[in-house]
């Protein structure tokens, strides 16, 4: 039996607890998805897409240069006719099969998506691949409902779609794409990120397991140009982009003079405001699933807290205490919270938005957790006495820092939350409904979460304001940027 | 408190992965924690008496399996249990203050506890006011248990709030610092005599009371959670809620007990099956 001494001296930490990659099927390589079939690419470029938790390749992946481009635009016009001519009905046939086929196949997918693209399995699991799915249900359902979406009145699909997604959300971004163009009529030519193109080549798997008629939909990983060439297609209808404020400015410019309805969801700096009557246990939760959520790769992350003063200290105590909590490391593995940064390059980019941090005079701390020696790692960061002035207060850090600043009054804490080029969402804690509502209503912000953040659902629209971007996706609202509504 | 964010967060940690070694060491580790509980009408000292012999020695075929950390039972009984778990390591513990219900006088209260540590319990599972508290009566709560607590003399105190009765997390928070403040060496979620226990988010309500009460006062309190505990997968959840916001150094039956009287022959199941890779028959195991 044992003896008190070794019952009170146990330690417990959890045994690893990867999940395994043995019954994912990839191939070494991936042609391009055009007109139903995997092609290749016509200059032959075919690059490694590396898994940044290793640095290992995780497959090999065609590239589209200007003609395959023009090809897979080609085949989508050639499509669209007949997939607009069937009934609202029968394309959601096609949209719901799609949707159980990636249930079917949901634990491959969330593990292909976490080698891809470094997020812990935890968020590919329950939160990625789950909303994927849901999101092609979402829409399913609204095919054959489209008119009595817009009040009744005549519509008719836009005609066909060049779409291209971020690497933060790969699958599930490619399905808030593809849904809802696919629900109202529309064919599309979806351009996965360049580091993260695997998932949407599983999913046009899927298409063609769905039997989706050839040139509905076409895959084309690619690089910027990739990007570039499509959305200056001549024969392309609509353009939806999702991606860096950057690019969205450039492919504005790139359309100017063309009658193209555009979709644009950009970059944000989003205040998560936590008042002093709010629940303070339940907010650090919220803090944290806010900005390391997906190591912070959100477009809509809480990057920007603002915490009330008299308050302050207690928040960022128990902040920093909880942080000291997230387990750091192998995104395969089902117990860790924060995995690997997507790729060399992004990494490179928070490095030296914390330089500046520091430089500019805030305070920074950082975790100390033991962090691989292969891959591409930045643990949890925080800084506080953050000025507004300071550049990690005003820009993009797409990474798992979040920056402090105070207020005294509510006025103040709508202020500096609008202070800001961006809108694309924000959080607000309080225990008061009354307040809540006042604040909400008072931001600019294309979705408020109020005691809560990061939730999303298909039914609800997402999008933002100023330079985060114009248009909705999700709900009845994602229907409209893919319609021609009579008036 | 939000009720949303609490259950959310508690849920998020019922969701870590135990496996191999991390589950046999945490089996283990929550053997050691049981308050082996009978609160029976029909308890008799033979009945009591197989239950201390089980708590010393859960499982003769796996001698790696720990002793529990006690015994509890009614007032009337616990004499037996000391006897039965002298010089065993095993801590005899009684209920009283007019367990479960708590309707009694302050007077009657103190003689059960009086008579339950003259007995010889060394631990003293009280219970709260429910009526004082619920009427907004604090100082009456807390009184009650400064009382109680100086009729201990060297026996720990463990305070049931009733968390069921409560109402909201908000009242389990509140009365939680209420006990602490009064002097409770343990806050105890339940007596398993209510339509609910120590659910996930009762459990990290009062993890979190007694966190932000030992940075504040640097004074450690224990936590006992009571009823529902009665699967291993319910106890590991019970553990990683204590883990991931006490700390390791709460993981000793110390600073953490669950108090339980189906739970520990499916511990043992449990762990046995991680060993031999299949379930044995319930009645391998004894029942007390």
């Amino acid at each position: 039996m044992a003896t008190q001494e070794q019952r009170t001296s146990i330690t417990w930490d959890y045994a690893p607890a990867p999940e395994s990659p043995d019954h994912v099927r990839l191939r070494d390589s991936y042609g391009l998805f055009i007109d139903g079939e995997f092609v290749d690419p016509v200059d032959g470029t075919r690059v490694p897409s590396i898994n940044p938790a290793t640095e290992e390749t995780v497959a090999e992946v065609a590239f589209a240069g200007s003609e395959d481009v023009a090809r897979a635009v080609r085949s989508a016009r050639a499509a669209q006719p007949g997939w607009a001519a069937l009934s609202g009905l029968e394309r959601g046939k096609y949209l719901f099969r799609v949707a159980r086929l990636i249930q079917e196949r949901a634990r491959e997918l969330a593990v292909v998506e976490s080698m891809d693209g470094g997020k812990p399995i935890r968020e590919s699991r329950d939160v990625d691949v789950p909303l994927a799915a849901a999101h092609f249900f979402h829409y399913a359902g609204w095919a054959d409902k489209l008119s009595y979406g817009m009040g009744g009145r005549p519509v008719e699909p836009l005609g066909v779609a060049g779409q291209i997604v971020p690497w933060n959300f790969p699958l599930l971004m490619a399905a808030w794409k593809l849904a809802p163009a696919l629900a109202c009529g529309n064919t599309a030519v979806l351009k996965p990120a360049e580091t993260t193109p695997v998932t949407a080549l599983l999913l046009a798997e899927i298409l063609q397991e769905a039997e989706l008629p050839p040139g509905v939909v076409s895959i084309i990983p690619g690089d910027g140009s990739a990007g570039a060439t499509l959305v200056r297609e001549p024969d392309i209808d609509k353009v939806a982009f999702t991606g860096s404020t950057a690019v969205g400015k450039n492919i504005q410019a790139a359309l100017a003079g063309r009658r193209i309805p555009v979709t644009l969801e950009l970059g944000g700096k989003s205040a998560n405001i936590v008042f002093e009557d709010a629940a303070l246990d339940q907010a650090v939760e919220g803090i944290v699933n806010g900005i390391f959520f997906n190591q912070g790769h959100v477009c809509c992350a809480g990057s920007r807290l603002l915490i009330q003063e008299s308050v302050a200290d207690t928040v960022v105590s128990k902040l920093w205490s909880r942080m000291g909590r997230l387990r750091v490391g192998d995104p395969l593995d089902k117990n860790t919270d924060v995995g690997a940064i997507n790729s060399r390059e992004q990494l490179e980019r928070i490095e030296s938005l914390v330089a500046s941090g520091e430089e500019e005079g805030a305070v920074r701390r950082t975790v100390a957790c033991e962090l691989p020696d292969r891959g591409f790692w930045f643990a949890p960061t925080i800084f506080t006495d953050v000025a507004p002035a300071h550049r990690i207060a005003a820009e993009e850090i797409f990474g798992p820092v979040v920056s402090v600043l105070t207020f005294r009054t509510q006025a103040e804490a709508i202020e500096k939350a609008n202070s800001t080029p961006y809108g694309l969402a924000a959080g607000i804690w309080t225990d008061k409904g009354s307040k809540a509502f006042e604040v909400a209503n008072a931001l600019q912000a294309g979705v408020v979460w109020q005691n809560t953040y990061n939730k999303f659902d298909p039914s609800a629209a997402f999008g933002g304001y100023k330079e985060s971007g114009f248009g909705r996706e999700g709900g009845m609202s994602g229907l409209r940027p893919y319609l021609k509504v009579a008036s | 408190m939000d009720r949303v964010g609490i259950e959310e967060r508690a849920a998020t940690l019922g969701r870590r992965s135990i496996k191999t070694t991390a589950k046999q060491q945490g089996i283990r580790m929550a053997v050691s924690m049981v308050d082996l509980t009978t609160l029976e009408g029909s308890d008799t000292p033979g009945k009591v008496r197989h239950l201390c012999a089980k708590a010393v020695c859960p499982a003769p075929a796996m001698p790696e399996i720990p002793s529990v950390a006690a015994v509890c039972v009614y007032p009337s009984l616990v004499g037996v249990a000391r006897e039965a778990l002298d010089g065993t390591g095993v801590k005899a513990a009684s209920v009283a203050t007019a367990f479960p219900s708590g309707q009694a006088s302050l007077d009657v209260k103190l003689r059960d506890t009086e008579e339950a540590v003259a007995a010889g319990a060394e631990e003293i599972d009280m219970v709260i006011s429910r009526e004082a508290f619920l009427a907004g009566d604090d100082a009456r709560v807390m009184e009650e248990i400064v009382r109680v607590k100086d009729v201990c003399g060297d026996a720990h105190l463990k305070v049931i709030i009733e968390t069921a009765e409560l109402g909201s997390y908000d009242h389990v928070r509140h009365a939680s610092m209420l006990a602490m403040e009064a002097g409770a060496d343990f806050i105890k979620t339940s007596t398993g005599k209510a339509s609910s226990g120590a659910t996930p988010g009762v459990v990290l309500v009062m993890l979190e009371a007694i966190r932000d009460y030992v940075d504040r006062t640097g004074r450690i309190v224990g936590m006992k959670a009571a009823g529902g505990v009665s699967t291993s997968k319910a106890a590991l959840h019970r553990l990683v809620l204590v883990k991931e916001t006490l700390g390791d150094e709460w993981l000793t039956n110390e600073r953490f007990r669950i108090g339980a009287s189906s739970l520990l022959n499916d511990l043992l199941m449990q762990y046995q099956k991680t060993e031999t890779g299949h379930y044995a028959r319930p009645e391998d195991f004894s029942k007390e």
